[in-house]
């Protein structure tokens, strides 16, 4: 039904480019056009579809974790995607909900949203139990996992400081791209606190099945989390020192 | 500071300085919204422009809307501005600037010599009262060219910046991107990688890459590793090959420093890059690139709407001579330009404010997946820039770009647009094209056999 790739195809192993794509006159054939449409249409449904926290609980429930689920300011995901200053902070009930928990200081927090991929909340579920394993075997005291929906990235600052955590970590689900709609990311902070800028974070990237996956993520988090708890910083100044030369760049695709 | 006043029938508008009317006068936009500083109905948004249309050319100059103290952007503006050159339109209005831009007898030549008469925040006024088909008529009435290994902006012409990005700045995997581009006659305007690691020695790495192919295959183009300004500083003192310095900027000196910039840093990179004399038929060394929003991305908006601010980032942008200049319009997000109908209107804007102030103005006609906007928007905004005459496009692999992670426009797309409006390469490009039987005497893409030269 299409005109065939371009004679140079087996660069295509070179890159996740999309190369070599052929062409109809100057244009892209049917077979190209149609599965660029179906990438996008994926990435779309991922931002636009609504966020299923119930799986997640159970899995973390059945795993031994307490969850809370609270709310930020945005109310709705048109909303959310409009106004980023209401996903960065609680609404009030939510902020007075943590007030009445005043529970002991921790190490660390955990937040889940589905940010901007619903899809790529799922692989939240992984990532946490497989960290929160490994640190407490390390004495960590690590606060309930909190999940709210519609959360921008500076949300944790405010609640790692009601939760009185050294460290806020949240992952939520980031702007897909076309080949990505599921990517998780990973930030956290050290000494939270609102008012904390993006230079104060650490940032781990792409997490999904056939990006970082979410073991290699979990090893990276465990690495950062204690030399930023034994260096008591975060942000620009504390770097993966393992990390992956570009000899030995990380497999992406 | 003066106030502004707009009655219709029974209602009167009231507008406290010159930076609300130009704000209340933007055609809608979210970033406007969320600043808390757009109309909050189109009738005061209607009024704002009655008022903006009377308002003399020379209010301008006199009351500057971001202090002269507070902000070297707005010393730049004022301290560069031509009397001489602002003679024929002194005594016009912003709505009698409208009719100038559009009389027939305002032509390329009469643009060119009117530029440095011209602050950003006229042509940003004039731009609010202005239609699209107004943008795209005196934008292709004013050519900009600029020059380093070929010429770029001429009429009739349009070039094609290769994005060959990598997630992982894999050598072998941008450069096959590269000869993909390169087969489908693009990389003209230049190879410019964005690199996925932002350091001295991956920069060298890359900005070799790209050059030992421009010089294997003597192909009549410029290399572009598009890291921080500090980073290209350093490569070139470590003897790097820097074909074109790259950098990011905005319109205010709050958001330059969030870039880590300011004028002197980049008139220092400038001086480097111009000492290489790499360039073989010109020497415009920058390439910059901008995007409404990112004043208030950055929290230094200072009170003022995102497409006059942008406007204010071309009066940087053009005292550095650049070769390239282009705004990445619909990357930033939903949150300053919501859907398909905002991103259009921003990019015919962005492209006309540039042009008029003397700025080679090129394109990232683009978008990410959480905007209200598909590859039918992009189309859209890419004829209609290839009516305005825009300088340059991104080709990006099947407009997919996977390091960035959001959708700008292909080969293919430059080949639509080329096609449609009969535009051609580059001269000296074009030239290099038929002698590697890339194209024909039609401008058609030949096929490219497996065993050519190019893909050995």
């Amino acid at each position: 039904m299409s005109k065939p790739a371009d004679p140079w195809h087996d660069f295509k192993s070179l890159t996740a480019a999309r190369i070599a794509l052929g062409r109809a006159g100057g244009s892209l054939p049917t077979r190209e056009l149609l599965d660029f449409g179906l990438s996008q249409a994926r990435a779309r449904d991922a931002v636009l579809a609504s966020f299923d926290a119930d799986p997640l609980i159970e899995q973390l429930s059945s795993a031994g974790f307490e969850t809370i689920s609270l709310n930020s300011d945005a109310s709705s995901r048109e909303e959310y995607l409009r106004r980023p200053d209401l996903g960065r902070r609680l609404n009030s009930q939510s902020r007075d909900a943590l007030a009445s928990l005043n529970g002991p200081a921790r190490d660390l927090c955990l937040i889940v949203s589905d940010g901007l991929s619903s899809h790529a909340a799922v692989h939240a579920g992984e990532v946490v139990t497989k960290l929160v394993s490994l640190l407490k075997g390390e004495g960590w005291s690590i606060a309930p996992v909190v999940i709210i929906p519609f959360s921008r990235v500076a949300i944790q600052d405010e609640v790692g400081e009601r939760l009185k955590s050294a460290i806020s970590l949240i992952l939520l689900g980031e702007r897909p791209g076309l080949g990505s709609p599921d990517s998780l990311g990973a930030y956290f902070v050290y000494g939270p606190r609102t008012g904390r800028t993006d230079a104060d974070r650490n940032c781990i990237s792409n997490i999904r099945p056939n990006g970082l996956p979410p073991a290699a993520a979990v090893m990276a988090l465990h690495y950062l989390l204690n030399a930023a708890r034994h260096r008591r910083i975060s942000g620009i100044n504390l770097k993966d020192e393992r990390l992956l030369s570009a000899s030995n760049p990380p497999i992406l695709e | 500071m003066t106030r502004y006043c707009q009655t219709f029938g029974a209602r009167t508008f009231v507008f406290d300085d010159m930076a609300t009317v130009l704000s209340k006068a933007s055609p809608r936009r979210s970033g406007d919204e969320l600043a808390g500083l757009a109309a909050t109905c189109d009738e005061e948004r209607m009024a704002a422009r009655f008022v903006l249309a009377d308002v003399p050319l020379q209010t301008f100059l006199n009351e500057p809307i971001i202090p002269y103290d507070s902000d070297e952007v707005t010393r730049l503006i004022c301290d560069t501005h031509s009397l001489a050159a602002f003679e024929p339109v002194q005594s016009l209005t912003v709505g009698e600037l409208r009719e100038w831009l559009l009389d027939y007898g305002t032509d390329t030549n009469r643009l060119t010599a009117m530029a440095p008469g011209l602050t950003p925040e006229m042509v940003a006024a004039v731009s609010k009262i202005m239609r699209n088909q107004d943008l795209i008529l005196v934008a292709s009435k004013c050519q900009v060219t600029s020059k380093f290994r070929n010429t770029l902006g001429l009429s009739g012409r349009l070039a094609v910046r290769i994005q060959p990005n990598h997630p992982t700045d894999d050598p072998a995997g941008i450069a096959a991107s590269i000869l993909d581009g390169l087969c489908y006659a693009c990389g003209d305007a230049v190879i410019g990688v964005n690199p996925a690691t932002d350091n001295v020695d991956n920069t060298i790495r890359l900005i070799q890459l790209i050059g030992d192919l421009i010089e294997r295959f003597a192909i009549p183009t410029q290399s572009c590793v598009l890291a921080h300004v500090t980073t290209s500083l350093r490569a070139m003192e470590r003897g790097a090959p820097v074909d074109l310095v790259f950098q990011s900027i905005a319109g205010t000196e709050g958001a330059n420093k969030s870039f880590g910039i300011n004028l002197k840093l980049l008139a220092e990179a400038q001086e480097a890059a111009l000492t290489l004399r790499r360039g073989t038929v010109g020497d415009n060394v920058m390439y910059f690139e901008t995007g409404q929003g990112s004043c208030l991305s950055a929290a230094a908006n200072c009170g003022v709407d995102q497409q006059t601010l942008e406007a204010r980032a071309y009066a940087v942008a053009r005292h550095f001579k650049p070769l390239l200049v282009n705004s990445v319009v619909g990357f930033i997000g939903p949150e300053y330009l919501y859907d398909g109908k905002q991103i259009i209107r921003a990019g015919l804007e962005d492209h006309f404010c540039a042009k008029v102030l003397g700025v080679p103005m090129g394109c990232d006609v683009c978008y990410t997946n959480h905007s209200e906007a598909d590859q039918d928007d992009m189309d859209t905004l890419l004829s209609l820039l290839g009516m305005a005459g825009c300088n340059f496009i991104m080709g990006v692999p099947g407009a997919d770009d996977i390091m960035l992670n959001y959708q700008s426009t292909s080969f293919h797309d430059s080949h639509y647009l080329r096609q449609t409006l009969g535009l051609r390469p580059a001269p000296e490009f074009e030239e290099w094209l038929l002698r590697n039987g890339i194209i024909d005497a039609q401008l058609r893409l030949k096929p490219v056999s497996r065993g050519h030269r190019l893909l050995q």
